[in-house]
């Protein structure tokens, strides 16, 4: 295999996709997409798909886990056999228990989980096709599925990575970038407190570099967010529009 | 005090609703402070409700949290030796214990409580004891509390309950006067529709569904009642075509 390093800017100062460097990706959300389970989101995130189905709250077994004074959240966290480059075993290896972990952590921040004591809220996340910065896209989808099923929180969690690339800062890294680039750093936030939930890094930035990414994802943040708030209020503005036109075939 | 919501604009998790001091927060949202400044927050996605200075959201989405006092519809899980386990579509299970059911001294080793309720049977009941910390606790001793033996069940969401009860009644009673049906409705979601028509009780089960659709709509009610109108007329003209 040829080892030498490839650029991954292009000549004009693109991106390898075409993209500028502060560019996000094109992002689609859909919210209540199953129909069994409680809350549940599509998110399609560049080539990343995802789909997240929320159950509970609801009562935990077995029983010994349960908290007397507040519910636990559990996520899983799953790539599908088809969703990377060489076949995934089924069984969930280290990546998926760790990352199931992180996201129960930033889960954890934003539920009122004393609202119901000895229960749980199972958060089930599957990526059916993984392009890079799946953890801010799984997390971003999940906190829709969430709001969808009800379950109170005090905000949503967004989330996208800066990285470094070619000595250049860019938002939201694809696969190749995130493999080949010098840096990638996933930052999860909840937007209208400004709070981080999720902060990781990988590779080598330097202190300004690190300023400087977490002033670009607070950008690409904003950015993402504001489709969230879209997507959650699309199912409800359908129906009105539905109405509205009724309306006026009366008339 | 800075209000920074219309009343009835559907609001999103984490927004604020409003900002300053004197500021009471109703069902559905969380107060916080904010260098010196409180603010109240949506936890859910709801319709912001605003009345003098008590900010609340009436929820779009949720499961059901059981209430002292909730009249609800539930579903025998499992027969013990003097209680019965009844799934009421909450976080948690409802007991249903002997003495709450029978009037008279109950002889566990005499008698088995499967020839009173059985797994499956549907009862309508009351919520007497909750507290979070212990399961609810139901009774079947009140008026009109039973085991349901006929009619359609029919699940919706709990938090439009409300919307399908109307103000003071209005919506079911409109439903059950314009089709001249029983309609018992359990706080929980669930509803139990009794017709002596099965186009009637289809027309019930499809009025609800729209309910539910269009909960967060203002005029429903009037919308309701041309819908049954109009889909009556249909069901006569169908009927005295098949004469």
């Amino acid at each position: 295999m040829n080892k030498e390093k490839r650029s991954l800017l292009l000549e004009d100062g693109r991106r390898l996709d075409g993209r500028e460097l502060h560019e996000l990706r094109p992002i689609t959300m859909r919210t209540g997409v199953l129909d069994r389970a409680d809350g549940s989101c599509y998110l399609t995130w560049g080539n990343n798909k995802i789909i997240c189905a929320i159950y509970g709250p609801r009562e935990l077994h077995p029983k010994h886990l349960a908290r007397p004074d507040k519910a636990i959240v559990r996520v899983e966290y799953r790539l599908a056999t088809f969703s990377v480059d060489e076949r995934k075993s089924p069984a969930p290896r280290r990546r998926e228990y760790e990352l199931s972990k992180i996201l129960a952590e930033s889960i954890n921040k934003i539920l009122f989980l004393e609202k119901f004591p000895n229960g749980t809220i199972d958060v089930f996340i599957t990526v059916l096709d993984a392009d890079g910065g799946t953890r801010c896209a799984a997390l971003t989808a999940a906190s829709l599925g969430l709001a969808d099923a009800g379950i109170p929180m005090n905000g949503i969690l967004t989330g996208c990575a800066v990285g470094k690339v070619d000595g250049k800062m860019v938002v939201d890294l694809s696969d190749i970038e995130d493999k080949e680039g010098e840096g990638d750093m996933p930052i999860v936030m909840i937007h209208n407190t400004g709070e981080l939930t999720l902060l990781q890094s990988d590779g080598k930035l330097t202190v300004e570099e690190v300023k400087e990414g977490l002033k670009l994802a607070e950008t690409a943040i904003g950015k993402i967010y504001q489709m969230q708030r879209k997507a959650l209020l699309a199912k409800y503005s359908q129906i009105e529009d539905q109405l509205d036109e009724i309306d006026d075939e009366e008339e | 005090m800075t209000l920074l919501v219309t009343r009835n604009q559907i609001v999103v998790p984490g927004e604020v609703l409003a900002r300053g001091s004197g500021l009471k927060a109703g069902g559905g949202v969380y107060r916080k402070t904010i260098n010196h400044e409180v603010e109240i927050c949506a936890s859910m996605i709801g319709l912001a409700q605003v009345r003098k200075n008590r900010i609340g959201v009436v929820p779009l989405e949720g499961c059901y949290i059981p209430l002292e006092g909730d009249i609800i519809i539930g579903l025998i899980t499992r027969v013990g030796v003097t209680s019965w386990n009844v799934d009421i579509r909450g976080p948690y299970v409802g007991t249903l214990k002997v003495g709450n059911v029978i009037d008279r001294d109950f002889d566990s080793l005499r008698e088995s409580l499967d020839r009173i309720l059985q797994v499956g049977d549907i009862i309508k009941a009351q919520i007497t004891y909750f507290d979070r910390t212990r399961d609810p606790v139901l009774t079947l001793q009140g008026r009109g509390l039973r085991k349901i033996n006929i009619g359609r069940l029919i699940e919706v969401d709990p938090v439009k309950i409300p919307r399908i009860i109307g103000k003071k009644g209005s919506m079911i009673q409109l439903l059950k006067n314009m089709t001249n049906t029983q309609i018992i409705v359990g706080q929980n979601g669930r509803i139990v529709i009794i017709a002596t028509d099965i186009r009637i009780e289809n027309l019930v089960e499809r009025s609800i569904r729209k309910i539910e659709a269009e909960a967060h709509t203002s005029g429903l009610t009037d919308r309701i009642r041309e819908f049954l109108e109009k889909e009556k007329k249909q069901l006569f003209k169908r009927s005295e075509e098949d004469e």
